[in-house]
C-alpha cells in the first residue's frame, strides 16, 4: 500500500468519527433545544406576569390576556390572573389516583410473575402486559372519556353521590391502567434479580414462601421498585392525551375525586392550539407551565434512573 | 405442600396453620392482580372493538329518480321532503357529478343505492339517534319492503374527514401518518444508528461520552408534550417549517424516537462479538471498515426491529403532534410534505371531541385501524428478532 493510501485512509477514517460524533451530539442538542425553547418563552412570561404569583397564587383567570395580545384597552376589565396552585394541585392529585391503582396491581403482578408463575406462564404473561403499554394513549383517552366516566357518574349515583363526567377519578383510574405494565415489568426484572442464594437462606430458616417474598425479596428489590414507581409518576405527570379527553378544562381545588379537575399538560394544550396571537400571556403561559413540568420530571428521572443504577451494582447485573 | 399437619407431633406450633393460610392469602392477591390487569387488557379491547364494528358497514336506500334538465342543478330537491331528511347531503351533493359522467341517464328514470344519512343509520344500527317518530316508522316501512340495505363502508377508507359524519373517512389521516412517519424514520434511523456506532465503537470512555449517555437516558422518559414546545418553538417559530405539516410533525417525532433506536442499536452492535473485530483488525482494517462491513451487518437485525418498535410508539404519538398543529381539517389526502395533514391518532382525536353520537363509531373504528397496524408492526418486530436472532 502506498503512503498517499494510507493518508487517505486516515484521512477517511477522521471524517467518519466526526460525522459520528456529530451525529451524537444531536441527542445533547435535543435536550438544550427542549430547555432553550422552554426558558426563552418563559422568561417573556415572567415579565409580564409575577413569578411568585405563577407558583403560589391560586387563581387562574387568564380570560383577559388575550385582549392586550389583540392590542385592545384593558384598562376597564380585571386584570389576567397566572396562579398555578389549582393545576399543579389537579395534576398531582390525578397522578396520585393513578398510583393508587397502579402501584399494588403493577407490583403484585411482578411478584407473581417473577415468584410464582412457570417460566412459560411468565413469558406468556409478560408480553400480554406490555401490550397495555403499547396501546396509544387517545385510545386510553378515548376509553376514559366513553366507557369509564359515565360508568362513575351512573356507579356514584346509585349512592346518591354526584360524579363529574370529567372528574378527576376517571382520569386517574385509566392513566393506572396505562401506567400498571411499566412498574410491573421493571419490577418484574429488579425481584427476578434478586439472588437465588437469599431466597433460599430464607426457606432454610423456616420462613414459607410468602413470607420469603415479603421479609427478604421485597425488602432487598425495594430500591428498585422505588424507581421503577417514580418513572410511573414522572410518566403521569406528563402524560396528556387522557387528561385533555377526560379531565377537565377548569382549574379546581378541591379534594373530591369526583369533582373535574386539571392538569399543567391540559391547560398546555389549550393555551397552544387555539388561533391566538403567540405572543398573548396566555401562550406564553403554556411555555412557563412546560416549564415547571421539565424541572419535576427531570429531578424525578435522575433520582429514578441513579437508583436503578446503583441496584444494579449491587447485583451485577449486566442489562444497564 | 398440602399435606395435612398431624396436630399431635412435638414440633407443632399453632401459628403454623395461620402462617400458612397468610401465605396462600398473598398467593392468592399477586394473582387476582395478574388476573385483573388482563382483564382490563381484554376488556378493553372488547369495549372498542364492540363500539367500532358497526362503522364498518352503512346503510343504503334503493329510490328511483326521474332525471330531467333540472336535477343537475338542484340535486336537493330531487328526492320528497320526508325521504330527502333521511339520505345524505353528501351522497346528493355528488350526484350531479354522476349526471355529467351519464349523460344518457336525462329524460330517464334510475335506481340508485342511496347512502343514509347518519340520523337514520344509527337508528337502523340500534343506537341513539335525534329522529323523529313518523321518520323512525318510515325507515321501518322501508325495512319491511326490502328497500333498505347495509353495505360494506368503503368511504370510512377511501376519503378524509367530513363535518357530515356518514361522508368522514381515515383515509386522509392513513396518508399523513405515512409522509410523517417516512419523515421521522429518515431522520431518526441514520441519526441513532450513528450516534450508537459512536457511543459503542469509537468512544473513549470519558465524561462527555457519559454525560451523552445519560442525557439519551433522560431524553427517553421526558414526557412527549415537551418535544411538541420544542417543534413549535424551535422548528416552526425560528426556522419557518410550514405549521400542521407532516414535515413538522415528523421531525418533532424524529426526536423523540432517537433515544429508543439510539439503545436498541446500541444493545445490536454490543451482542456482536469481539472476536469478530479483532479477526479485522488482525487483517489490517481500519476502525470504520471493521464497523462497516462486519459488525454493521451483523447487528442489523436487532438495529431493524428497534427502529419498527420506535415506529410502531411514534405512530401512536398524539400529544406533540397536537402543539405543532396537526389537528387540522383535511378532507383532502395531502400530497406534500409542507401542506397542512392530520395523522391517525389525531383524527382519532378529533372525532372523538365531535358533538355527534355517530363519530362514536367512526373514532372507535379508527382505533381498531391504529391498533391493527400497531400490533403488525410489533408482530413483524418479534418475528425478525427470532428470525435473524444469532447465538454467539
Amino acid at each position: 500500500m502506498t503512503n498517499t493510501g494510507a493518508k487517505r485512509r486516515d484521512f477517511i477514517e477522521s471524517l467518519i468519527k466526526s460525522v459520528l460524533i456529530f451525529a451524537a451530539f444531536i441527542s445533547v442538542l435535543t435536550t438544550f433545544g427542549i430547555l432553550y425553547s422552554i426558558i426563552f418563552e418563559s422568561v417573556h412570561f415572567f415579565q409580564r406576569e409575577s413569578f411568585v404569583d405563577f407558583l403560589f397564587g391560586t387563581q387562574w383567570n387568564p380570560d383577559t390576556a388575550f385582549l392586550s395580545g389583540a392590542a385592545r384597552d384593558t384598562s376597564d376589565v380585571a386584570s389576567a390572573q397566572f396562579g398555578a396552585v389549582p393545576i399543579f394541585a389537579g395534576t398531582f392529585y390525578i397522578t396520585f389516583i393513578a398510583m393508587l391503582v397502579a402501584v399494588p396491581i403493577g407490583v403484585f403482578s411482578a411478584v407473581y410473575m417473577s415468584e410464582y408463575a412457570s417460566t412459560k406462564v411468565r413469558n406468556t404473561i409478560k408480553p400480554t402486559l406490555e401490550v397495555l403499554a403499547g396501546i396509544p394513549t387517545v385510545v386510553y383517552g378515548f376509553f376514559a372519556a366513553i366507557t369509564v366516566a359515565p360508568f362513575l357518574v351512573d356507579l356514584f349515583a346509585t349512592f346518591g353521590m354526584e360524579a363529574s363526567y370529567r372528574s378527576a377519578l376517571g382520569a386517574g383510574v385509566v392513566m393506572g391502567i396505562m401506567i400498571i405494565p411499566i412498574i410491573s415489568s421493571l419490577s418484574d426484572d429488579v425481584i427476578s434479580s434478586v439472588p437465588n442464594n437469599m431466597k433460599n437462606g430464607a426457606l432454610a430458616l423456616g420462613m414459607n414462601k410468602a413470607e420469603t417474598i415479603k421479609f427478604v425479596v421485597l425488602p432487598s428489590a425495594m430500591p428498585g421498585i422505588i424507581a421503577a414507581v417514580l418513572l410511573g409518576v414522572s410518566r403521569a405527570l406528563g402524560e396528556t392525551m387522557i387528561v385533555v379527553m377526560a379531565a377537565s378544562l377548569r382549574p379546581n381545588l378541591t379534594m373530591n375525586p369526583l369533582e373535574d379537575m386539571t392538569t399543567v399538560t391540559v391547560k398546555i394544550v389549550e393555551a397552544l392550539v387555539g388561533d391566538q396571537e403567540f405572543d398573548s400571556s396566555l401562550t406564553l403561559s403554556a411555555f412557563a407551565l412546560g416549564l415547571v413540568l421539565f424541572v419535576v420530571t427531570l429531578c424525578i428521572n435522575i433520582v429514578s434512573i441513579i437508583t436503578i443504577r446503583r441496584y444494579h451494582k449491587k447485583y451485577k447485573i449486566s442489562n444497564l | 405442600m398440602e399435606t395435612k399437619i398431624n396436630k399431635n407431633n412435638n414440633f407443632y406450633i399453632p401459628q403454623i396453620e395461620k402462617r400458612n393460610k397468610q401465605a396462600k392469602r398473598f398467593r392468592l392477591y399477586a394473582l387476582s392482580a395478574v388476573v385483573l390487569s388482563l382483564s382490563f387488557l381484554a376488556f378493553f379491547l372488547f369495549d372498542i372493538i364492540k363500539a367500532g364494528i358497526p362503522a364498518f358497514t352503512q346503510s343504503v336506500v334503493k329510490i328511483e329518480i326521474t332525471i330531467d334538465e333540472e336535477t343537475a342543478n338542484n340535486p336537493y330537491g330531487i328526492l320528497e321532503r320526508d325521504m330527502s331528511r333521511l339520505v345524505s347531503r353528501a351522497w346528493l351533493r355528488s350526484f350531479p357529478k354522476e349526471i355529467d359522467a351519464h349523460p344518457e341517464w336525462i329524460g330517464t328514470t334510475q335506481t340508485f343505492w342511496a347512502l343514509l344519512n347518519a340520523e337514520a343509520d344509527q337508528y337502523l344500527k340500534g343506537a341513539q339517534n335525534k329522529l323523529k317518530e313518523n321518520q323512525k316508522s318510515k325507515l321501518d316501512a322501508l325495512l319491511q319492503e326490502g328497500l333498505i340495505e347495509r353495505k360494506f363502508n368503503a368511504t370510512f377508507f377511501f376519503t378524509g374527514d367530513s363535518k357530515i359524519p356518514e361522508n368522514a373517512g381515515f383515509y386522509a389521516a392513513i396518508i399523513g401518518s405515512v409522509l410523517t412517519m417516512l419523515v421521522t424514520m429518515a431522520l431518526a434511523v441514520p441519526i441513532g444508528v450513528m450516534t450508537a456506532i459512536y457511543l459503542e465503537e469509537f468512544a473513549p470512555d470519558n465524561r462527555f461520552t457519559q454525560f451523552i449517555e445519560i442525557n439519551i437516558n433522560n431524553l427517553a422518559a421526558i414526557p412527549s408534550i415537551l418535544f411538541g414546545l420544542l417543534g413549535l418553538a424551535i422548528f416552526i417559530n425560528f426556522f419557518g417549517v410550514p405549521r400542521s405539516s407532516p414535515l413538522a410533525g415528523g421531525m418533532t417525532l424524529a426526536l423523540m424516537s432517537l433515544p429508543i433506536i439510539i439503545v436498541s442499536s446500541k444493545a445490536a452492535l454490543k451482542s456482536v462479538p469481539a472476536s469478530i473485530r479483532q479477526a479485522g483488525y488482525a487483517l489490517g482494517l481500519t476502525k470504520w471498515q471493521v464497523t462497516k462491513d462486519h459488525v454493521l451487518p451483523l447487528a442489523f437485525p436487532g438495529v431493524l426491529t428497534g427502529s419498527i418498535i420506535a415506529l410502531a410508539q411514534a405512530m401512536g404519538e398524539t400529544a406533540p403532534l397536537i402543539i405543532v398543529g396537526m389537528i387540522a381539517f383535511v378532507p383532502d389526502p395531502v400530497t406534500s410534505f409542507t401542506s397542512a395533514a392530520t395523522v391517525m391518532p389525531a383524527q382519532i382525536f378529533t372525532w372523538s371531541g365531535m358533538p355527534e353520537r355517530a363519530y362514536i363509531e367512526k373514532t372507535a373504528a379508527g382505533i381498531m385501524v391504529l391498533l391493527t397496524v400497531l400490533i403488525s408492526l410489533n408482530t413483524i418486530a418479534v418475528i425478525l428478532r427470532k428470525k435473524f436472532e444469532v447465538k454467539w
